[in-house]
């Protein structure tokens, strides 16, 4: 039997199928996880860093704000395949993906600067120098920790970002102006979900009351004065936002002291929780055993 | 002359589709920002991502490459705009009725903000049903199968539907 007669499809021809890309990727070598080939999210930007600021220091500062997101991206990861509804899959799963998507901008940034690649940056450092908060790093224990924990954080980085919208460095200033509209929409889904478990039942009201009060102790490192900062969240921002929501949810803000730094030091410093090795083994043990693997 | 490389060069690299939705073009959707004469001879595009952790630029940025290269143009450079972030006010009038006829509800117009983000606790008002027209619709989740849509359902029709976040 002769193959059927395919009208008008000549094979020949460019399909117009963007999918067929991915073999001519490999053909070029591209890598899909990490490596070479997972083109530069900067490509094409201008990285020249202005006169007047230290580079180092703005390296610095875009490596710890990166590394907030790549950390807390991948526990968001994690709960990926756990959640108790599809929405939530996704709705969690997209928010992993935005903050990978800033991580990414804001290591290439920094590592623009440092002549290292973004994937160097993820993959091949060790835990003591990365700069991520502990507040990134916690291990949710529920649902309620995750939400709770995403309201505070969104919260946070999305104050910040504010700030860094007018930062002196244009690159850093155009990776917030970005990520400010990303942060609204977690904050938001955060927001409302706090409301729904605190303005729930019995049950859903104390374990989210307990997730805050176990979350809060992180909240004190967020605003810790930060040497290579080049801009700042308001605090009084950050409160009026989570007393209007704990007010709305019928929960009572915290009064527990922040989580103590380690000799006068922070995971801005490089001081992490236990959490943070059994991340990096889980994060790293691909690139590290296969670090010229392709895909 | 030069100009009208350029203007060639736009041409081809405005019928690049979307590989999320590729009924629509990075025209449509404003992602292709312009589209220049290098001092070199060849052509500069630049395109800007919709979502920070937008998955398909790079298939985007490869893509309009080929078309551009396989259309006799050399010295392709495809660079990255991020400032002013994009915004779903910028998808066409063309690209608003293909994502309509394909079932997907286009944004409504993005918010426009001075000052501090403000809390949204309520919910936006949903979109028309794409397939029946009802207004009678509703949210169903914030996030959909894409960064760039959410998630509704036509109370009218029982359809479920997506749309196009408006940001």
């Amino acid at each position: 039997m002769s193959a059927p007669e395919l009208d008008g499809l000549d094979p020949s021809e460019d399909s117009g199928n963007p999918f067929d890309l991915l073999a001519e990727d490999h053909d070029e070598g591209h890598r899909w996880a990490f490596g070479t080939g997972f083109t530069d999210p900067l490509a094409g930007i201008d990285m020249s860093v202005a006169e007047g600021l230290g580079p180092g220091a703005l390296a610095r500062y875009c490596l710890a704000l990166g590394d907030d997101a790549l950390i807390y991206s991948h526990r968001l990861q994690q709960w990926v395949a756990g959640l108790p509804e599809l929405e939530e899959e996704t709705a969690v799963a997209n928010i992993a993906l935005d903050l990978l998507g800033q991580a990414r901008m804001l290591l290439a940034r920094a590592g623009g600067i440092t002549g290292q690649t973004e994937d160097q940056l993820a993959f091949f450092r060790e835990e003591k120098d990365f700069r991520n908060v502990r507040l990134a790093e916690h291990a949710d224990r529920d649902f309620a920790e995750l939400v709770v924990r995403l309201l505070m954080f969104s919260t946070w980085r999305l104050a910040l970002f504010e700030s860094l919208s007018s930062a002196a460095d244009p690159v850093l200033a155009a990776i917030a102006a970005k990520g400010v509209n990303e942060l609204a929409y977690h904050r938001d889904y955060a927001a409302r979900w706090v409301i729904r478990l605190g303005d729930g039942t019995p049950l859903s009201h104390s374990k989210t009351q307990a997730a805050l009060d176990a979350l809060w102790p992180l909240a004190g490192e967020l605003f810790k004065p930060d040497p290579y900062a080049l801009g700042r969240a308001d605090q009084g921002a950050f409160d009026a936002v989570l007393d209007i929501v704990l007010a709305t949810a019928g929960l009572d803000r915290p009064t527990a002291a922040p989580l103590a730094p380690v000799d006068g030091r922070t995971g801005r410093d490089g001081i992490h929780t236990e959490a943070m090795g059994y991340i990096l083994a889980e994060l790293q043990s691909v690139a590290r055993a296969y670090p010229d693997a392709t895909w | 002359m030069v100009t009208t490389a350029a203007s060639a060069a736009y041409d081809v690299a405005a019928t690049t589709p979307d590989p999320e939705l590729p009924l629509l073009t990075v025209a449509d959707l404003g992602i292709l920002r312009s589209v220049d004469n290098s001092p070199s001879g060849g052509v500069v595009v630049t395109i800007t991502p919709t979502y920070s952790g937008c998955p398909a630029m790079h298939e985007i940025s490869a893509d309009v490459r080929r078309r551009l290269e396989r259309a006799g143009f050399a010295q392709v450079t495809v660079t990255t705009q991020l400032a002013p972030p994009w915004s779903s006010d910028w998808i066409t009038d063309n690209g608003r009725r293909k994502l309509a006829e394909a079932g997907i509800a286009p944004p409504s117009p993005a918010p426009r903000r001075t000052g501090p983000v403000p809390l949204t606790l309520g919910r936006a008002p949903s979109p028309a049903c794409p397939r029946c027209g009802s207004a009678d619709t509703r949210l169903t989740a914030e996030f959909s199968a894409t960064a760039c849509k959410s998630l509704y359902r036509c109370t009218a029709c029982s359809e479920p539907f997506e749309g196009v976040k408006a940001l």
